[in-house]
């Protein structure tokens, strides 16, 4: 038979192509009404009116919306890089050690924001920081960067781990037969090879903080939404298309930033 | 070749995994001095211990038990970058992110050298392995055999006391495998550094060394120049790794400092010089290389009898094997001179002649 000669290829299985394109579908069809509307001049977000920029000039002007994003904006970098600094700690903790007892309970506990659902965290996050409240009167930002940070230490610390594993370690041996030290081997070789594991570390940290709701809803004190809870908040009144167009900017900067990791996640060790 | 010691090591093991139930003997009490400026190899089957002791002398590891010396001084406690011992690794381990000038004067500017006194070694390191015009290409832009060379220039920039080769040219096609035995052999000569190299290629070390050690299970059996390894070999194991070897069981019956009566299986009985320290009366293993043995076809006096089995044509010489009714055949290889060989029947009764002072007897 001509055809048992070639490889094996899910390409040929009969109804792949559909599959794909069902899924595709699906994921990226509902996104397309709310950037079709983003553009509506007119004001209802289900009523086609004209092309028109006028709900994203609306939504620069609006100051609520300019410090919910700026607040969204210095929450989500100080959350990334605190978390990225801890989750490269971990990583090398976890890779770089001669094995120990209690090194796969790291492991687990570290990517345990990814285990437990969301709104757990939240509701205990909730009461353990209205405990601090009361008993210090502080109210700033500190509970809603650190809550921040805890939750993407498994998405920065996952990318740069599977750096770690695929870096060969004889690099480092080859430093240290070379005369350098543990830590000039450290900063002029493990540490330049790491980067881009750590850089997409953090941008998949900022993406993430950026985009959270649950969380932020229950940790942050009066005045300090971000622009996820921003628009949460506008949803419960009169919805304008002025939702679409931030929606349709936090999607091309989520779509930015992936494709920049995607890139460098796959540079070459 | 001077007789100073560059690298001794003195009754040194290695245990991994000690104190657990997985417990691996690496190396048992082995004890070799390496002399300066000798181009010095481990040799053995994989898991011989070989590789393990290389790491020790470069540091990667640390003796169990024993201890490593370096020009007399011991150097065991001492991490790899406070050595002066440089290591060309196997797969080369050049560093992805820089280029090969700046993989070549890694070593130096580690320890400190000015920015000047790197450029200009790095500089008459490319000359020396003839990479000059790619100094500026990063790793991954340059050929396997063009790696192999960076390697082996930042291995040698630092002018380390010795340098350690772990099976550099493995991963090489056997062209250029040749071609960099010559360059390593050259490349020895020029620098006048002591080298210990690491193979389980007999031929590499044969050709390469100034001295072979071979060993195997954890133990060095035998060191000496290869001449001596190939044609004197002590032990059963070197003489079966080490070229192609016909062996033969046979009893000692007489006995003098000079000479030994040995008799064959077959009832045939030879004299042959005796080794030094061989025990009366004992059951001993001949050994014979296959070029050392001739096909006759005439009766002869101290010749083995068996039927011609096989004859496999391979370019230069020929192959015979001939049945003399143990269970491998004795192999006979004869160099194909003016290109005509004797064609001799299959299945016919030859004789098989050999100089009995090139039989090696090894106690077993």
């Amino acid at each position: 038979m001509a055809t048992s000669s070639r490889p094996f290829s899910i390409e040929r299985m009969p109804g792949f192509s559909l599959l794909a394109l069902t899924c595709f579908f699906a994921l990226y069809m509902p996104l397309a009404p709310l950037v079709v509307y983003s553009f509506n001049a007119g004001d209802n977000i289900a009523l086609w009116e004209g092309l028109s920029l006028r709900w994203y000039v609306a939504a620069w002007e609006n100051d609520l919306v300019q410090s919910a994003a700026i607040r969204s904006v210095v929450v989500a970098v100080i959350a990334s890089v605190v978390a990225t600094s801890l989750a490269t700690m971990v990583a090398l903790g976890t890779t770089r050690t001669r094995p120990y007892r209690g090194q796969t309970s790291i492991y687990a506990m570290v990517n345990q924001p990814l285990m437990v659902p969301e709104i757990v965290t939240a509701v205990a996050l909730l009461i353990f920081f209205a405990l601090i409240k009361e008993s210090t009167g502080y109210h700033g930002y500190a509970y809603l960067i650190s809550a921040h940070t805890a939750f993407c230490i498994p998405f920065a610390y996952l990318p740069i781990r599977a750096r770690l594993e695929g870096m060969d370690r004889v690099l480092e041996t080859a430093a240290a037969d070379l005369y350098a030290t543990p830590w000039r081997s450290f900063t002029r070789v493990t540490l330049p090879l790491l980067l881009p594991g750590i850089l997409a570390g953090a941008m998949l940290a900022f993406v993430i903080s950026l985009d959270d709701v649950v969380i932020t809803e229950f940790v942050k004190s009066a005045g300090q939404d971000t622009l996820p809870t921003y628009m949460l908040g506008q949803l419960r009144r009169t919805i304008t298309p002025e939702i679409n167009a931030i929606s349709t900017v936090l999607l091309g900067v989520s779509v930015v930033m992936v494709t920049i990791i995607f890139f460098l996640s796959r540079k070459k060790a | 070749m001077s007789d100073d010691v560059a690298v001794e090591a003195r009754g040194v093991s290695k245990i991994f995994g000690a104190s657990t139930d997985q417990e691996v003997r690496a190396l048992d009490h082995v004890s070799v001095s390496i002399a300066q400026n000798e181009f010095f190899t481990l040799l053995g089957p994989s898991g011989c211990g070989k590789t393990t002791l290389l790491r020790l002398i470069a540091g990667f590891e640390h003796p169990t038990d024993g201890a490593i010396l370096l020009e007399g001084k011991d150097i065991s406690a001492l991490p790899p970058f406070q050595r002066p011992v440089n290591t060309v690794f196997q797969n080369y381990a050049l560093f992805p992110h820089m280029t090969v000038a700046q993989n070549i004067g890694f070593g130096l500017e580690m320890q400190g050298q000015s920015k000047d006194e790197v450029a200009n070694t790095v500089g008459a390191m490319l000359v020396l392995v003839k990479m000059e015009n790619l100094k500026n290409r990063r790793i991954d832009q340059i050929s396997g055999g063009q790696q192999q060379r960076v390697a082996l220039a930042r291995a040698l920039a630092p002018r380390p006391k010795v340098l350690l080769l772990d099976e550099p040219l493995s991963a090489l096609d056997l062209k250029l495998r040749k071609e960099m035995q010559v360059e390593l052999k050259r490349l020895q000569h020029e620098t006048g550094i002591t080298f210990i190299f690491v193979t389980h290629d007999q031929e590499e070390a044969l050709t390469m060394s100034d001295r072979v050690a071979v060993m195997n299970e954890g133990r060095i059996l035998q060191v000496g120049a290869p001449h001596e390894i190939y044609n004197r070999p002590n032990d059963r194991f070197v003489a079966d790794f080490i070229g192609d070897t016909n062996f033969m069981p046979a009893e000692v019956i007489e006995h003098d400092e000079s000479e030994v009566r040995i008799r064959l299986p077959s009832g045939i009985e030879i004299t042959i010089p005796a080794p030094p320290g061989l025990p009366q009366g004992s059951e001993v293993t001949l050994a014979i290389r296959p070029e050392q043995a001739r096909i006759v076809t005439d009766a002869d006096a101290i010749s083995i009898q068996g039927s011609l089995t096989d004859e496999i044509y391979i370019g230069t010489d020929t192959q015979y094997r001939v049945d003399i009714g143990m269970t491998s055949p004795f192999v006979v290889r004869v160099q194909n001179a003016n290109g005509e060989r004797a064609r001799i029947p299959l299945g016919s009764r030859v004789g098989i002649a050999v100089d009995p002072r090139t039989i090696q007897i090894l106690q077993d």
